[in-house]
């Protein structure tokens, strides 16, 4: 690897973090408009323009409360906590296509931090990855509280896992690569896996919800159970670290649903635009152009299902645990299950008889 | 030395130390933490040798369902590292020469153990790749898997079986 390779990809990947942050950080502030717009009041809007300050104030006021560890509590696993939450919640967004390729002085450089051919399956590790910081943060915490929150945290993101896993094989079968950027390439042209995979879209979006902790599946922090749940111990930045990692997963798994489903930066007539840019500006700029439009694209797609993250936090109560237990294991699995032979099904017998049709 | 090598002898360094950490901890929790960190160091071993999807499946499969449910019984049981009973002198030196024992046929086995060369000229680097593993499992190996998935099966359906709440019986 010569070395303005190695530079461009350090900047890809430089980008591709401090998108990733910047997004979460803002996501904070639009949760509370969004639930300022659904409860019928105002949200923030004293610090800056309707309140798009409030982040940074937020965070200012997290580094600057006092450092608390509590006595009894195991220190370093205590930091460590927090620390693996964010980590591994950031390591995610290395795989995910944000767009096509842009051209400059005919180098062709990709917008995904590395394209890798287990794409997916590097996803669902990190993702899988995710508990061992409620866990052990929990663990450490020496809080009979923070301990039930981990546990549950725990059985919950194993349960939900499963089916998530299951409803995954459906699509690698239809797209007999594991490769995420192949994935995308894939739906060019309206072929978006929504149309084929409904039933699979909502198992992974209904598991997505578990993975992240969030309204109705947010039991590991249920307060009026369990105080706080895990970070029931917590203050200062390491709460903020263990909340800033939940807005940062549910973009990435915004970003993953967009990808899988919903043609990640393909968009209708795109083929069309593609023309008339190359053909107004040059191979070059309407090329880049081109790009960036899909980028926005894939950003406008990924945005959305933030949004729809936030609308159903504010909308549907909590769920009791075994219902948790038995939506997981006794009514998503067996679903996810039927959509792979269903899926199975129609690639062996009903994908020759259209394509036979139609031509 | 190149970076490969070197970065070989990390990893090693690395996977040894904390398999050494394992069983010196004290505190469980603590071994199966650098329990997790060996499968990462030897998930690193599997990339150096172009092998992503072993490398992927065994970081899901070990450190993100199997160490999950370690640490979770751990956790449940609370164990303190205060309550750990004093080992007597004859569970020691059983100890010792089992441990000993195992050392020598380990030893043994690998003098004795042909490691098959390669030839660099027409060594395939992409072997570990994905597609290439789909097709000697399918092909070459199918029996042998078609057998490991029904053993997985089976243990399946004794887990349901054992883990399944009999008509009558009470909850806890």
């Amino acid at each position: 690897m010569d070395l303005t390779e190695f530079l461009v990809k350090t900047a890809t990947i430089f980008v591709v973090f401090v998108l990733t942050l910047v997004i979460a950080m803002y996501s904070t502030w639009a949760e509370r408009k969004v639930a300022g717009f659904i409860q019928d009041r105002m949200g923030p809007n004293r610090a800056g323009w309707g309140g798009l300050l409030q982040p940074l104030a937020d965070a200012g006021k997290m580094f600057f409360k006092e450092d608390f560890i509590p006595a009894l509590a195991n220190k370093w696993l205590f930091i460590a906590g927090p620390s693996l939450a964010m980590l591994t919640a950031l390591l995610a967004s290395a795989v995910i296509p944000f767009g096509s390729t842009f051209r400059i002085n005919g180098h062709e450089i990709v917008l995904q931090g590395v394209e890798s051919n287990i794409g997916i399956l590097y996803v669902f590790g990190v993702v899988a990855l995710g508990v061992y910081g409620i866990m052990v943060g929990g663990w450490a915490s020496n809080n009979k509280f923070s301990l039930l929150g981990a546990i549950r945290a725990a059985s919950q993101n194993i349960s939900y896992e499963v089916a998530m896993g299951l409803s995954l094989i459906a699509i690698l079968m239809m797209s007999s690569s594991l490769s995420l950027g192949e994935i995308v390439a894939q739906q060019h042209g309206m072929n978006w896996n929504i149309f084929y995979q409904p039933l699979g879209f909502l198992i992974f979006i209904t598991c997505s919800f578990a993975e992240c902790n969030r309204v109705p599946f947010d039991l590991p922090e249920c307060e009026t159970e369990l105080v706080g749940g895990y970070h029931t111990e917590y203050g200062s930045m390491k709460l903020g670290f263990y909340l800033f990692a939940e807005y940062i997963n549910m973009f990435i798994s915004s970003a993953i649903i967009s990808v899988l489903y919903f043609g990640g930066y393909n968009y209708p007539g795109m083929d069309w635009v593609y023309s008339q840019l190359t053909s107004a500006l040059g191979s070059e700029t309407g090329h880049n152009i081109a790009t960036l439009i899909g980028t926005a694209v894939f950003f406008g797609k990924a945005l959305f299902f933030i949004f729809f993250y936030m609308w159903v936090r504010w909308t549907i109560p909590r769920f009791r645990y075994d219902q948790l237990m038995n939506l997981g294991w006794k009514k998503l699995i067996p679903l996810a299950i039927f959509n792979i032979i269903i899926t199975g099904a129609a690639v062996l017998f009903l994908k020759p008889v259209i394509t036979a049709w139609l031509n | 030395m190149n970076s490969t090598v070197s970065f070989f002898y990390f990893l090693s360094f690395l996977t040894i130390l904390s398999a050494v950490m394992v069983v010196v901890s004290r505190n469980p929790i603590h071994s199966v933490l650098y329990l997790i960190l060996a499968f990462f160091t030897l998930s690193g071993h599997y990339i150096l040798l172009n092998a992503q999807f072993l490398a992927a499946v065994n970081i899901i499969v070990y450190a993100g369902a199997i160490m999950v449910l370690f640490l979770f019984v751990i956790m449940f049981l609370n164990m303190k590292q205060d309550n750990e009973e004093a080992k007597t002198n004859i569970a020691k030196i059983a100890a010792t020469i089992v441990g000993g024992t195992v050392f020598v046929i380990l030893f043994g086995a690998y003098r004795k153990s042909a490691i098959p060369a390669f030839n660099p000229e027409n060594f395939d680097s992409q072997v570990g790749m994905i597609e290439n593993l789909g097709h000697i499992l399918f092909r070459e190996y199918l029996l042998p898997f078609e057998l490991a998935s029904i053993l997985l099966l089976v243990a399946m359906v004794g887990a349901v079986m054992l883990g399944k709440r009999e008509i009558g019986e009470r909850h806890f």
